[in-house]
């Protein structure tokens, strides 16, 4: 199973190599989709982890364990479908056609999961339907 | 010289296309006709999308017999778009001179309390997060909106500010007036040059990272009827929810463009002037939009029926994707006149991505095609109720419109 994590880090912790924890003990397979470090030198890293329930579950009980914040959930874009004019131009932006207008019913439709949360979308919407606040949940 | 015979023989014939295609004229219905088969209920309506079946199966002819009324629409940004207001006067009376609605600035120029809000202009406090077409869609959506006026005072009107709040229903009068809207094509937009461009197409990556257009293709009104045959000044329309009006032809209205054998133009050509009343109007149609580092416009959402009237109009409705056109030009190029990369057709933007320069290229449009379908529909149940008359226009369109340029020159320079 695939599973999208936004792994926010303590100071402390930031010089820690989680991910190469993350691959070593616990056999996932990382996507790095975002790297950060604040000038409180706070870090946050957005991944895409893919291996069995087993691995996944002992992952996050691990990072929970060593004090890292974990959210989880498709994309940290939200997309709202009641403001949405279903005009298009989001979608050539998007590098990944998570956004994307379908051929017969020219609806737009995102899939969260296909997101690499560049938030190129979201200046590209002229109604603002579209925002970067964390459509992600704590676990 | 070509232009002017092929104008003289539409003036006379107005059977371009069928003459073209070889097609002999033997369906003749009057505007009067159409309205009482509406009237009765027995009238034939579909959209532009649905004539195109129609058509296919039992050609031109027998298609203009069978369809009464093809309803087209288009839903996409369109600047010249803005309202005037007229407020009621004041005790004691104001010459509005300086008008502020919700602090987005409005012309007053006129009478002492008329005015005229555009949808591009910006807040004076919010900047392009809050402007004209904002303004436009809070009256209709019934909020109250903060007035300002100031003025020198005279004799007759002797106030010289006012601040108060209004609603739409409150004012006198209040109704749409777009100077240019629903243009008959659009040239797509690129960007060559190694940075993104913010543009009113969008935002246009760089290195032609992508193509943006923005026509609702076969459903749009214009293309539909290219020679402005059944769509001219007093031409009834559905506008933003309301029945408008073509008030006037468009401003930059170029009918003379050079075009193809549809006689569909390859780059913008015709453009409407429309009006209606804005307490009639929903903001389900019309939707301010904001382009970043551009500013605001407005998604208009206009529908328009065309009368069958012989096979000449049944040729000119049974255009499809495949058979228009459009530029791709370079917004990189940042002079009046843009580098052309080519013409593709509005089939291949649809598809989703165009070759270029050995390159595939992601299309995206910037016109709703699911809202411009969605008026096409409610506009056929409209007609179909017998809600909603066919008008013919009062007057043509001129067919050799051409562009002039602003040139800067001296006081008397030729």
């Amino acid at each position: 199973m695939k599973t999208k994590w936004l792994l926010t880090f303590s100071p402390e912790m930031t010089g820690e190599p989680v991910t190469y924890k993350l691959i070593k003990n616990f056999n996932l397979k990382i996507n790095i989709l975002k790297a950060s470090i604040d000038l409180n030198v706070s870090g946050s890293l957005l991944i895409l982890a893919d291996g069995t329930k087993n691995e996944i579950d002992s992952a996050l009980a691990w990072l929970k364990k060593s004090g890292v914040n974990v959210d989880s959930g498709d994309s940290q874009i939200v997309w709202n479908e009641a403001l949405c004019v279903h005009c298009g131009a989001c979608t050539a932006i998007c590098p990944t056609k998570a956004l994307s207008l379908d051929p017969s019913t020219w609806l737009i439709a995102f899939e969260g999961e296909k997101c690499l949360e560049c938030g190129h979308c979201v200046p590209a919407c002229p109604i603002g339907a579209i925002s970067n606040n964390k459509g992600l949940h704590n676990v | 010289m070509r232009t002017v015979l092929f104008n003289e023989l539409l003036s006379v014939e107005r059977s371009f296309l069928c003459l073209r295609k070889g097609i002999k004229m033997a369906v003749k219905k009057t505007y009067d006709e159409i309205n009482q088969k509406i009237k009765e209920g027995n009238a034939v309506i579909v959209t532009a999308d649905e004539v195109l079946d129609i058509v296919a199966e039992k050609g031109i002819r027998e298609a203009a017999k069978h369809v009464d009324v093809v309803t087209t629409a288009t839903f996409g940004p369109m600047c010249s778009t803005g309202a005037f207001i007229n407020f009621g006067h004041a005790d004691p009376p104001i010459r509005m001179t300086n008008v502020l609605l919700n602090d987005v600035p409005a012309y007053a120029g006129l009478a002492a309390v008329d005015a005229y809000i555009g949808a591009t202009e910006t807040s004076i406090s919010k900047g392009i997060g809050y402007g004209g077409a904002h303004v436009i869609c809070d009256l209709i959506d019934r909020k109250e909106i903060r007035l300002k006026a100031s003025s020198p005072g005279t004799d007759c009107y002797p106030r010289k500010n006012i601040e108060t709040w209004i609603n739409l229903d409150d004012v006198n009068e209040a109704y749409l007036y777009n100077p240019r809207n629903a243009y008959q094509n659009y040239s797509a937009a690129i960007n060559t040059s190694d940075s993104p461009l913010y543009t009113y197409m969008g935002i246009l990556k760089p290195a032609m990272g992508n193509v943006h257009y923005c026509t609702s293709g076969q459903l749009s009104p214009l293309l539909n009827d290219p020679y402005y045959r059944t769509i001219g000044i007093g031409t009834r329309i559905f506008l933003a929810g309301a029945q408008g009006f073509v008030s006037w032809m468009g401003t930059q209205f170029s009918s003379g463009r050079k075009r193809n054998e549809n006689g569909l133009p390859n780059a913008p050509g015709g453009t409407l002037a429309v009006s209606g009343d804005l307490r009639k109007m929903t903001t389900d149609f019309l939707k301010p939009a904001v382009f970043k580092n551009y500013g605001i416009s407005m998604f208009v959402g206009i529908g328009v029926p065309i009368p069958i009237l012989d096979e000449e109009m049944m040729s000119c409705v049974s255009v499809s994707d495949k058979d228009i056109f459009t530029s791709i030009e370079d917004y990189s190029f940042k002079r009046r006149d843009k580098a052309s990369l080519g013409t593709v057709s509005y089939e291949e933007l649809r598809s989703g991505h165009i070759k270029l320069g050995g390159k595939k290229i992601p299309t995206a449009p910037i016109t709703s095609l699911h809202k411009s379908r969605q008026i096409a529909k409610l506009l056929k149940e409209q007609i179909g109720k017998g809600e909603f008359e066919i008008t013919r226009p009062v007057q043509r369109f001129p067919l050799d419109n051409t562009l002039k340029s602003l040139e800067i020159k001296s006081k008397g320079e030729k």
